[in-house]
């Protein structure tokens, strides 16, 4: 019986706008192993970070579950829900805008502390801060510093040791390295991976970057459109993609070598609009192989091998 | 680990007030207008040690005299000394100033705040009510508001604040408008953080630049209003020192003896630009990226 | 020789003139460029590839920026010495240039097709129908449907955005186009059909073109010559296959190691250590030598030169131009 940390259920996200009702998550389940991190990869718009948070409940879910530990956190009330909070926590993808520009790195790392009143005494909460600034890596000189005067990787170390100060179990991280030079890029994903081997954290890792996204994830999930397209685990999905837009997405992405050339599938056109959107398959205004029933018919999610799930009526033959 | 004991490379940290101050007094600029701001605020305290004469006794035999050794800033119509009548009405000035501006700040800080942050219909209520104190001309509205609390210094400054309230609050809902979806206030709300937290500690600090600079520039307007609801009769009565009353008497001499009103509008003057050059310090002192 | 060349840069260099600082934004940088063929310029944020290209265009913001030295040969003119007037005749007919952001870079008060008509107007003169006439022929030309043209930025979508800023470059036939990061703003699967589309454009006019890029997938796919920039130098200047298949330069191998590969199983990515310099306090020696896992006494005090190390292929790296080469 594997142990399921967090079990999305029927998740839905609608947002009121002026044209009409913006299905930004609709109707996607998933759940996620203690320890594991599932990928979570889409174009902007496909509703990824809408689902991070979601599932912190920064955006009121419009329905379904989320199960962390077997508790339903959109049924928590507000006292019920700030306890809760040190379990999950954040990591954005913007580390400038993600920090107050009035707050020193101590302050930043420290607030949570304050807000959950965790420390005891002042010294306590002093050597936390020390503590967490050492686990990501942040030299401690940089203490007073403002965010101003740090580089972009340093800054989403201030983020990432912000986000572990309650000890966290389960982390979402938004775009953790979207914003952050190759070479950075590279230690911040070393150190998250470092972390998660540690401290046994479990991550839902939201990315338009697959090659990143396939370096840091056992398992990945494809969004198209509010919906969960594919699900499978990271290998498989790369060595057999089965949806028309998974296959598209992975053939789209530039490869940094000269000996391999990969059969581009062009998609026609551009994502649609996720208001109103129209009866049947999300992508078959822009498939290939769109049949008569695509058009009319949602299709569903299903298991078509062994933890390989496919929403695409073309696996039903 | 005895990393947290032994902190060599750790610079000594300063208090938030002393590393504002540190900053605040680098910049000449915004010392200077401190220290004129000083003086007033001594003048004001001091006014009955240090001011030459009676601020009320009057001289007939030296009406409109200009200034001479006897009288360094001259006489006025009822040959009062002016300097005198300065030094104390700096009392009424400047408290009418601060006063009507902390009245204004917290009402249109609030309501702005409340506005911005919560937005829907509370913020459709709050807003058009400014928009109806805001079509209301000023000076009417100040009019208004004294006739309905009766005359008094005190209802002066409650009718300046009220009135200039809208601008405040316009200026803070715009500023929360932008910092409401910052990434750093949704990371702070992720933490457990309540509202009174987020808008207290992260979005009011990030909207006080464009605060301090109104406020600042408002002090003078509100000095003036209170000169004009006094030429009403509405505000201080006539034999009280005050800057602005002084002003718009010396208006009818201003030919003869112009002394009568340069004096006291140099005196508002300085008070604006001391408050002013204030203001932009705070500002920049307050503001991390704008350090050293 | 130089004559060939549609394009020169020798000695380049561009400083920053701050308060108190001076930032080395671009120092002694040499390229060239034929007609028809790509560059691509690869680095970090800071290295100076932005910096670069603006003063080509001359666009800098002068002050705080200063061309210390230097000379930029355009078809044999120093664009670095012509008037103002006549720069103005060259930016947007003989070279123009596409932004990275294509949400910024349109008028949002005026249609798309206007927006074309008007560089064409500006350049080749005609009428005004003629020019709209033309305008929906470029667009046309991008993947747009040419009814659209009397549209609004904001009715188009990112990729469409672009498209209508490739459309506005390509406008006056240029012979040089400069693409700053063009598809860094847009989505995988959009950026894939951008690209095909600069392809298709590039062969078909033969136009000549800086890419400037931080991903090596883009490059591979599209460009001819290849330039590493790090702290306002060019470390490493080859083809793409120099570049890619005998990579030289520790920065350039740096660079290749930290990209997640999507093809081969890697348990952890190897990270170049460290930070980009400091621009107005850059090391002595070699500027990449505090991060560089193979710097020597020599790296630290003497800057190396740019040598060729096979034809084509130029490395600015002790290590190599030294005998000991490393890389055997």
């Amino acid at each position: 019986m594997p142990d399921k940390l967090l079990e999305v259920k029927h998740l839905k996200k609608y947002f009121n706008t002026k044209n009409g009702l913006l299905h930004a998550v609709d109707d996607v389940s998933f759940d996620i192993e203690r320890g594991e991190t599932l990928g979570l990869v889409g174009e902007s718009g496909c509703g990824k970070s809408t689902i991070g948070r979601a599932i912190l409940r920064l955006h009121e879910p419009t329905g379904g579950e989320v199960l962390l530990n077997g508790v339903d956190v959109t049924k928590l009330n507000k006292q019920e829900l700030r306890a809760l909070r040190q379990k999950m926590q954040i990591v954005f993808q913007d580390p400038y805008s993600s920090l107050d520009g009035r707050k020193s790195v101590f302050e930043s790392i420290g607030e949570p502390l304050v807000i959950q009143k965790v420390c005891k005494s002042k010294k306590e909460y002093e050597e936390r801060v020390y503590e967490l600034m050492e686990t990501v890596g942040l030299a401690e000189r940089l203490v007073n510093a403002y965010p101003h005067e740090l580089d972009g990787g340093r800054r989403q170390r201030v983020g990432i040791a912000r986000a572990l100060a309650l000890n966290p179990e389960f982390l979402v991280l938004d775009e953790p390295v979207s914003a952050l030079d190759v070479s950075i890029q590279a230690q911040v994903l070393n150190l998250m991976q470092q972390l998660q081997k540690d401290r046994g954290l479990t991550y839902l890792f939201i990315s338009h970057n697959l090659s990143v996204v396939k370096h840091i994830s056992d398992r990945i999930a494809v969004m198209y459109l509010g919906r969960m397209v594919e699900l499978a685990d990271c290998k498989q999905l790369f060595k057999n993609p089965v949806h028309p837009y998974t296959k598209a997405l992975l053939s789209a992405v530039p490869i940094p070598r000269l000996d391999v050339k990969t059969e581009r599938i062009l998609l026609e056109g551009d994502v649609p609009s996720p208001v109103n959107p129209a009866p049947g398959c999300r992508f078959a205004g822009r498939c290939a192989q769109c049949m008569e029933r695509c058009t009319a018919e949602q299709p569903e999610l299903r298991e078509i091998e062994p933890g390989h799930f496919v929403a695409c009526h073309l696996c039903d033959r | 680990m005895s990393a947290i004991s032994t902190k060599p490379n750790v610079p000594k940290k300063h208090s938030k007030l002393q590393e504002t101050w540190r900053r605040f007094s680098k910049n000449g600029r915004a010392v200077v207008g401190l220290c004129i701001v000083i003086m007033l605020v001594l003048c004001a305290v001091l006014a009955p040690i240090i001011s030459p004469y009676e601020p009320n006794a009057q001289d007939p035999r030296n009406r409109l005299q200009g200034p001479s050794a006897d009288h360094w800033f001259g006489t006025d119509e009822l040959g009062r000394d002016i300097l005198s009548r300065i030094i104390y009405g700096a009392r009424i000035s400047m408290s009418v100033g601060l006063i009507a501006i902390c009245i204004s700040l917290i009402g249109g800080v609030t309501l702005g705040a409340i506005a911005g942050y919560y937005g829907g219909t509370i913020d459709n209520i709050i807003m058009r009510c400014m928009d109806v104190l805001l079509s209301i001309p000023t000076i009417l509205l100040n009019i208004s508001i004294v006739a309905a609390l009766g005359s008094g210094l005190q209802n002066v400054m409650i009718a300046i604040g009220v009135s200039s309230i809208p601008g405040y609050c316009r200026i803070v809902r715009a500023s929360i408008l932008s910092l409401r979806d910052q990434d750093f206030v949704e990371a702070s709300r992720a933490a457990g953080a309540n509202d009174f937290f987020l808008i207290t500690r992260h979005i009011l600090p990030n909207c006080l630049a464009p605060l301090i600079v109104q406020a600042t520039l408002k002090i003078g307007a509100a000095i003036l209003s209170c000169a004009s609801m006094s030429f009403l009769g509405l505000g201080i009565v006539p034999p009280t020192a005050e800057w602005g009353s002084m002003l718009s008497t010396g208006r009818d001499f201003l030919r003869d003896a112009p002394h009568v009103c340069i004096f006291p509008g140099l005196a508002i003057m300085a008070a604006v630009f001391s408050m002013n050059l204030v203001g932009d310090g705070l500002r920049d002192a307050l503001d991390p990226k704008l350090k050293d | 020789m130089a004559n060939e060349k549609l394009l020169e840069i020798k000695n380049l260099t561009v400083h920053y003139q701050s308060y108190d600082a001076t930032v080395h934004a671009v120092e002694n940088l040499n390229l060239s460029l034929g007609n028809g063929e790509t560059l691509g310029l690869v680095g970090e944020t800071g290295a100076g590839k932005t910096t670069t290209v603006k003063s080509i265009m001359r666009i800098l913001p002068t002050p705080p920026a200063r061309v210390v030295s230097g000379e930029i040969f355009f078809d044999g003119q120093d664009l670095l010495k012509v008037s103002e007037k006549e720069m103005r005749k060259i930016r947007g007919k003989e070279i123009a240039m596409i932004f990275q952001d294509p949400m910024t870079s349109l008028n949002p008060v005026m249609t798309v097709a206007d927006q074309i008509a008007e560089v064409i107007r500006l350049h080749d003169g005609g009428s005004r129908a003629e020019a709209h006439k033309k305008a929906c022929d470029m667009l046309e030309l991008v993947g747009i449907r040419p009814e659209r043209g009397s549209d609004y930025p904001h009715q188009f979508s990112g990729g469409m955005k672009q498209r209508v800023v490739i459309a506005m470059a390509l406008a006056c036939n240029p012979r040089f186009l400069i693409a700053d990061e063009p598809t860094t703003a847009l989505d995988v699967t959009i950026q894939a059909q951008v690209l095909e589309l600069m392809k298709k454009l590039k062969a078909q006019y033969q136009t000549a073109m800086v890419m400037i890029t931080h991903d090596l997938g883009i490059v591979a796919e599209i460009c001819d010559y290849v330039a590493i920039m790090y702290a306002g130098e060019v470390v490493e200047y080859g083809t793409r296959e120099h570049i890619f298949n005998s990579t030289a330069h520790p920065y350039t191998k740096g660079l290749f190691a930290c990209i997640p590969d999507i093809f081969t199983e890697q348990n952890e990515l190897v990270p170049i250590n460290g930070l980009t310099p400091d621009p107005t306090d850059l090391p002595q020696g070699c500027r990449f030598n505090p991060r560089c896992p193979y710097a020597t006494e020599r790296c630290r005090q003497e800057h190396p030169e740019n040598v060729e190390i096979e034809p084509g292929h130029f490395v600015a790296c002790h290590l190599i131009n030294g005998g000991g080469n490393e890389n055997a």
